[in-house]
């Protein structure tokens, strides 16, 4: 039962992914797609093993590490924006041979 | 002092070639000099306690009146099967320890006229002082760790480092053309002979499985008879092997038809000839047989060989001296000529066939030869030394600008003229000794030998007085420079006069008991008729010398016009520079190396650029396929996955 809302953010998460082109938005699905997977890890440590808390740990752990990923892209998604006042992926060619 | 000492009489000239060649840029070259000089000085004093009480001392080396050969270190360094390993060590015979005096002598020698040659008149260091310097040690270092190698395999690789460093001072200045040119040729000569070396040790380590002189030399016959039955285009294999081995010696001793690099290597500073080119790399070769004499003397055809290139060598070079007008490359003819003597001395050693047994007359001719390359490392490298004095005073190499000079440099001149006497065979001089006992020798081997060699040494009366006399007589010297020339500096004038002290008495060496092949004394007993002769020979060639060149008058010329064709083949050295031009040129490069490059070129890099270019259009043409866009990427990875999924899902429900 908590598997659904876990497969259509899941779902949401990678359509996003691939069809949005501003940057912020695909970093907001890839969030989206990060805490579905946590979800599943929880709900499985719950009614499988629920003597156990490895799964509700992990997902600590996972929080807390995407935070910081994402305040990583946050702030080269700023940088790119300083430089070339865009973040249109389609846009960022510059590096490109 | 003991024995063991030995090692740092190579350590010390290899760490100052370290300590020169690192630091000396750091220091100042007046500075890296003195030590440079210091440091051979005390290598030279270890050298001579060694080698004394190698000779005279009490101990384990002397038993029952034999001087034996002992190893004093040795490492293994390779190892490639349980038989076959390559040591490093110290080996000291009656050779290796004369060889130490001789080498450290010399050395020190020059490197003490070298402050004085290598400098202006004003006493300022040339450019590249410390290089020299260093590079001097590094030589030192080689030829020693050359003659105390325990094993032929050491022996090669010192071979090849005092190529490298003769090749290093050959073309010490290094902005002229001409020495970069004698620099190449001497390495690449000696290279080659090399080649037929390493050829040489690969077969007889093959048969023999070891490398070690003092196992080879303690029972030759079974080392010759480990490959019975193995023969190679009719001659057994361990002639071939060492004959092999004789022409890697014959390389670096200049012997005919590998020597004409010798007379080009003069391009190099004149101390480093009488050093290297003169007085100890060039008799390595010899050194190299006299080290395995107990193997050549059971093999009569290579000792036959040997006979006859150096019986041949020691004429052809003669001869060529007689007319060259550059005093360095007469003296560098002369050097090849007295290094034949050595080699066919020891060649005829063996003067009844394959005798294992001693008797009258066998390995004096061993014996002759090594006192002769004592003896002449002295003399040529006081010759040597005094050419440079003059070339240093003059600036030219040639005896046209030079002539009268005895005025001016009195000092030179006398040392030249003791040089002149020694290397003539003119009693009481050093060479007289040698010479005598190698002209004995010869005549134990047939009175023909014996017949060329005496006309060889009255040649060499003759070459090395038309020298002297055009240098120093002639006519009276026209001053060119500013200043006249005269005596050089001490530094210059004391080596000559050591050395011109050591030629006079080195006769007086009782070189038949120290130096002989199996360490036992040899009783030597003046041969009066051969002595005698040969003086008068010797005298012969000086009065001729001095009728044509002492005062200046028309005979030369007139000689030299009544046989043209004859003197300007002897002046262009029978054309073998030319010869060998042609071989390499025409021949081989035309034939062979043209016909590989095009193979190599076409066919070779061909497939290789094939290849490239294959690669390059492929790659061009599917480098669409990667955009760079991610959502892309991930697209085609998400279907790729669902599409999996999707199989796999249908292969478990099936």
């Amino acid at each position: 039962m908590y598997l659904v809302p876990s497969l259509v953010m899941f779902g949401c998460g990678v359509f996003g992914f691939i069809t949005r082109k501003n940057m912020i938005a695909m970093l907001i699905s890839l969030e989206l797609m990060l805490n579905s997977v946590d979800i599943n890890f929880v709900v499985f440590n719950r009614f499988l093993y629920p003597e156990q808390h490895e799964g509700m740990f992990f997902t600590l752990f996972a929080i807390a590490i995407a935070a910081a990923e994402t305040a990583v892209a946050i702030a080269l998604i700023i940088n790119v924006y300083r430089v070339v006042k865009n973040v249109d992926i389609n846009q960022l060619t510059k590096l490109k041979f | 002092m003991p024995l063991s000492y030995t090692i740092l009489v190579i350590a010390i000239p290899l760490l100052m070639f370290l300590f020169l060649g690192l630091a000396g840029v750091k220091m100042g070259k007046k500075l890296t000099g003195v030590i440079g000089v210091c440091a051979m000085g005390v290598t030279t004093v270890i050298a001579y306690a060694v080698a004394l009480t190698y000779f005279f001392g009490t101990g384990e080396q002397v038993v029952d009146g034999v001087r034996q050969q002992l190893v004093l270190n040795d490492w293994t360094w390779l190892k490639f099967s349980d038989h076959l390993v390559v040591k490093l060590g110290v080996l000291l015979d009656p050779i290796s320890a004369m060889m130490l005096i001789v080498i450290t002598t010399v050395s020190f020698m020059v490197h003490l006229y070298s402050l004085g040659y290598m400098s202006d008149h004003h006493g300022k260091p040339e450019k590249g002082f410390q290089r020299y310097y260093a590079f001097l040690a590094l030589f030192t270092f080689s030829m020693l760790g050359l003659v105390v190698s325990t094993n032929i395999f050491q022996m090669f690789i010192f071979f090849e480092m005092v190529g490298v460093s003769s090749y290093l001072l050959i073309g010490f200045y290094y902005t002229s053309p001409a020495a970069v040119h004698a620099s190449k040729k001497a390495f690449i000569v000696t290279r080659l002979a090399d080649l037929f070396f390493l050829i040489g040790i690969m077969v007889l380590s093959f048969y023999t499985s070891t490398f070690d002189f003092t196992d080879l030399m303690k029972n030759p016959a079974n080392a010759l008879a480990s490959a019975q039955g193995a023969t190679f285009m009719g001659c057994s294999v361990m002639a071939w092997a060492l004959t092999c081995i004789f022409i890697g010696g014959a390389g670096k001793s200049a012997m005919y038809p590998l020597h004409i690099w010798l007379p080009d290597a003069m391009e190099g500073p004149t101390p480093v000839s009488a050093l290297i080119h003169a007085a100890t790399m060039v008799v390595a070769g010899v050194y190299l047989i006299a080290r395995m004499f107990p193997l050549y003397v059971l093999e009569q055809g290579a000792m036959d060989i040997i006979c006859v290139v150096g019986a041949f060598t020691a004429f052809y070079a003669a001869a060529i001296a007689c007319v060259q007008s550059d005093i360095k490359r007469a003296l560098a003819f002369s050097t090849i000529s007295q290094i034949a003597f050595m080699m066919t001395s020891l060649a005829v050693s063996n003067a009844d066939g394959a005798l294992i047994e001693i008797h009258e007359g066998y390995g004096l001719g061993y014996m002759a030869s090594m006192f002769h390359l004592f003896t002449h490392a002295m003399f040529k490298a006081l010759l040597f030394l005094c050419a440079g004095a003059i070339i240093h005073a003059v600036h030219s190499n040639e005896n046209s600008d030079m002539h009268g000079l005895h005025k001016f440099m009195p000092i030179t001149s006398i040392a030249f003229l003791i040089g002149c006497l020694a290397i003539a065979g003119i009693p009481p001089f050093a060479g007289f000794w040698s010479k005598d006992e190698i002209l004995v020798a010869c005549y134990a081997k047939g009175l023909g030998w014996g017949l060329w060699m005496s006309m060889v040494a009255g040649l060499t009366a003759f070459y090395m007085f038309r020298i002297y006399f055009l240098i120093f007589f002639w006519k009276k010297h026209e001053v060119h420079t500013e200043h006249a020339p005269a005596d050089q500096p001490w530094t210059m004038t004391l080596p000559l006069i050591i050395l011109a002290a050591i030629s006079i008495v080195a006769g007086f060496v009782p070189a038949g008991n120290l130096v002989t092949w199996d360490g036992a004394a040899l009783t030597t007993h003046m041969d009066w008729s051969v002595a005698g002769a040969s003086v008068l020979i010797a005298l012969v060639g000086i009065a001729l010398a001095f009728r044509l060149y002492y005062k200046e008058n028309e005979l030369p010329e007139k000689m030299k016009n009544a046989l043209p064709n004859l003197w300007e083949a002897a002046y262009r050295r029978f054309y073998m520079d030319e010869l060998y031009q042609f071989i390499t040129h025409k021949v081989i490069f035309q034939n062979i190396s043209k016909p590989i490059a095009w193979f190599d070129r076409t066919v070779i890099d061909g497939t290789m650029n094939l290849l490239g270019d294959i690669t390059n259009s492929a790659s061009y043409a599917i480098r669409r396929l990667q955009s760079g866009s991610i959502q892309w990427y991930v697209f085609v990875y998400l279907v790729g996955v669902l599409l999996i999924a999707g199989v796999t899902m249908v292969c478990v429900l099936i």
